[in-house]
């Protein structure tokens, strides 16, 4: 750790207090007083947010590349200089882990939005056209969820080879609406039966417009709470795969694949595992405790009290 | 009830065939094919072709898929193509395994679950529950594979308490009389089990104590409290009973989970289950093994779900089983 980076991290931190502070302070109504009622939102979101940050500007707080192998330096103990150690070709622990923080929060995010836009468009015409298309769509989701993911994610990636970041995030982002378009379904069953749909349907509305400008909106509070405490799971599979070496490929830092390097030198080098999986814990911790106040917030039926 | 239950069984026969035919078409038309090793020596031409001719490969596919689903008919899964035996005595070998390693987790996982939901509703926003939520938080946010590494490090490799792999201790096992078998097995059993129970008695956890809190907010409660019940007896007889209904249902959600919850713990702890069995099914294109697990995982999800609705529909009494 050098003094720019030091300097970096304590700009970030600080960055991260103004930021959430400022969201703190800002009177968002309603919605806003429950979320940051909830004793866990503040804390969930300074995380967030200190990590995403930093997996933005990785390359200004890490001192080393993550690449780069210092060959003395091998399976080395935390020190000053690497603060959390170095694995066991000689790379620095804490560079991999900004950089892995750019893959894993990457993934984890742009595959729930996959996921979130699928299952918000099945779910939405499942449930506003009823009838046969609501029947294919609900046994497609039927067919789906009754294959354990892991498996199909598994065989997919087995059978067609490894993925880089892209498709991966496709494949997990494909595999995983099912069980959203089944809640959004639900919302959307009970806005479009709502006197406000009624009378857009009776102004001559498409019906595509209004279930995209006005049932799908009315039901966003569901698909909102159902995305937040779905990237943190989307994170764990990643982690899981890139762990089994079916995921993100070495020598590309992920926090999963980190893990993964460290394992045959848990008992000699066990900062090596320790690092990337408190990381992976942290941030799906933060994850699911937005989340729950997400839910609080906006969608005061399905409360966790 | 018995329409309905027909009705879903028929339901479930139907997603069971469809999510095997799409197995079998997407591993069939997938890159790569089997009997080609990619690490060992390549395989004699003459030798291979034979192989593909015993197994019917050569065939086109409309012909393989009928006679697969023929023999599925008959109750024949075909012969694994990596292992030289039959797919059921292949699968037969590895469930076991698996069933002893996540029946156990998931006991520890609901009893364990229970108690702190249960203990933490009792005494809600104390001290001691918010402690616990935010300890049962962090449990149910890990990689599960993470945790099974780090009890290995701690318990198996510095305390020396419990073995880091394999079902048994293979240089003495034989040699231990019956007693001594179990309790080898289950001293290999701990390290695993304890893992997957506790990453999921997080979850269940959380799952109990938000379903009691709201049982809790119920008229119902007030009558009790209002008649002089001890705060115990409402607590556990009153609210508890009707937040055991969602528990219920996560419970038969779970169900599929002794199948299919152990492929990354299998992994970490070398268990010949059906995660290792299904995983290098798949990396060996063994086609018959692939379609067999796949059959299981799914038959499993279809059972659990049933199961699940049964259960609640026999523990609370406003449920009916129609449609």
């Amino acid at each position: 750790m050098t003094a720019a980076t030091l300097g970096a991290l304590l700009a970030i931190a600080v960055w991260t207090w103004t930021v959430v502070a400022w969201c703190r302070r800002r009177r968002w109504g309603g919605a806003g007083r429950r979320f940051f009622r909830h004793p866990s939102a503040a804390k969930g979101m300074v995380v967030l947010v200190f990590l995403a940050t930093v997996a933005l500007c990785a390359p200004l707080v890490t001192p080393f590349a993550p690449y780069q192998q210092i060959l003395t330096l091998q399976d080395h103990p935390p020190t000053w200089l690497h603060p959390l150690g170095t694995d066991f070709i000689g790379r620095d622990v804490w560079s991999r882990l900004a950089y892995g923080a750019r893959v894993s929060l990457g993934v984890g995010t742009l595959g729930m939005l996959v996921a979130v836009t699928l299952g918000g468009l099945v779910g939405a015409a499942a449930g506003y056209f009823r009838g046969w298309t609501d029947a294919v769509l609900m046994r497609c989701v039927d067919i789906g969820l009754s294959i354990p993911r892991i498996f199909l994610v598994l065989a997919a990636i087995a059978l067609w080879g490894k993925l880089g970041v892209g498709p991966l995030t496709m494949l997990l982002g494909l595999t995983g609406w099912f069980a959203t378009s089944r809640i959004v379904r639900a919302e959307v069953m009970s806005v479009r039966e709502q006197p406000y749909t009624d009378a857009v349907r009776a102004l001559g509305a498409r019906p595509w417009w209004i279930v995209l400008r006005h049932v799908l909106p009315n039901s966003a509070a569901a698909l909102i709470v159902s995305a937040a405490l779905g990237i943190g799971n989307m994170m764990l599979i990643e982690a899981g795969l890139s762990f089994l070496g079916a995921g993100i490929q070495p020598p590309h830092p992920s926090w999963g694949n980190m893990i993964a390097d460290g394992r045959d030198q848990l008992a000699t080098a066990p900062w090596t595992t320790l690092f990337p999986g408190l990381a992976i814990a942290l941030a799906v911790m933060a994850l699911n405790a937005t989340g729950d106040a997400l839910r609080d917030a906006l969608d005061p039926k399905a409360r966790g009290v | 009830m018995r329409a309905w239950l027909l009705r879903r069984i028929a339901a479930g026969l139907a997603i069971v065939f469809v999510t095997v035919s799409l197995t079998f078409f997407a591993v069939h038309l997938a890159p790569g094919r089997p009997f080609m090793p990619l690490d060992e020596r390549p395989m004699n031409p003459a030798v291979r072709d034979r192989l593909i001719t015993m197994y019917g490969l050569d065939q086109p596919l409309a012909v393989q898929y009928v006679r697969y689903f023929g023999a599925l008919a008959r109750g024949e899964m075909g012969e694994s193509f990596s292992q030289r035996r039959p797919v059921a005595q292949a699968i037969a070998g590895a469930v076991p395994n698996t069933l002893l390693l996540t029946s156990v987790a998931l006991l520890i996982d609901f009893t364990l679950g229970i108690l702190i939901g249960l203990f933490q509703a009792a005494r809600a926003r104390r001290r001691s529950d918010v402690a616990l939520a935010n300890l049962t938080l962090f449990f149910y946010s890990l990689p599960t594979f993470w945790l099974a590494l780090l009890l290995q490090l701690v318990c198996g490799l510095w305390l020396g308490w419990f073995p880091t792999g394999g079902t048994t201790d293979p240089v003495v096992y034989g040699s231990l009389p019956f007693a001594g078998q179990v309790m080898d097995r289950l001293h290999h059993l701990v390290l695993p089990a304890l893992t997957l129970g506790l990453v999921g008695a997080g979850g269940t956890a959380r799952f109990q104590r938000a379903a009691l809190l709201e049982a809790l907010g119920h008229d119902y409660v007030r009558t009790a409290r209002a008649k002089g019940l001890a705060e115990s007896a409402v607590l556990v007889r009153h609210a508890w009973r009707d937040a055991l209904l969602p528990v219920i249902s996560l419970a038969g959600m779970a169900l599929p989970f002794l199948l299919t919850g152990a492929v990354l713990i299998e992994s970490v702890f070398s268990w010949p289950g059906l995660g290792k069995l299904a995983t290098d099914a798949i990396s060996a294109r063994d086609y018959p093994l692939v379609l067999g697990t796949t059959l299981l995982a799914t038959c499993a999800v279809v059972l659990g779900s049933l199961v699940a609705d049964l259960l609640t529909a026999a523990a609370d009494p406003r449920v009916r089983l129609t449609t």
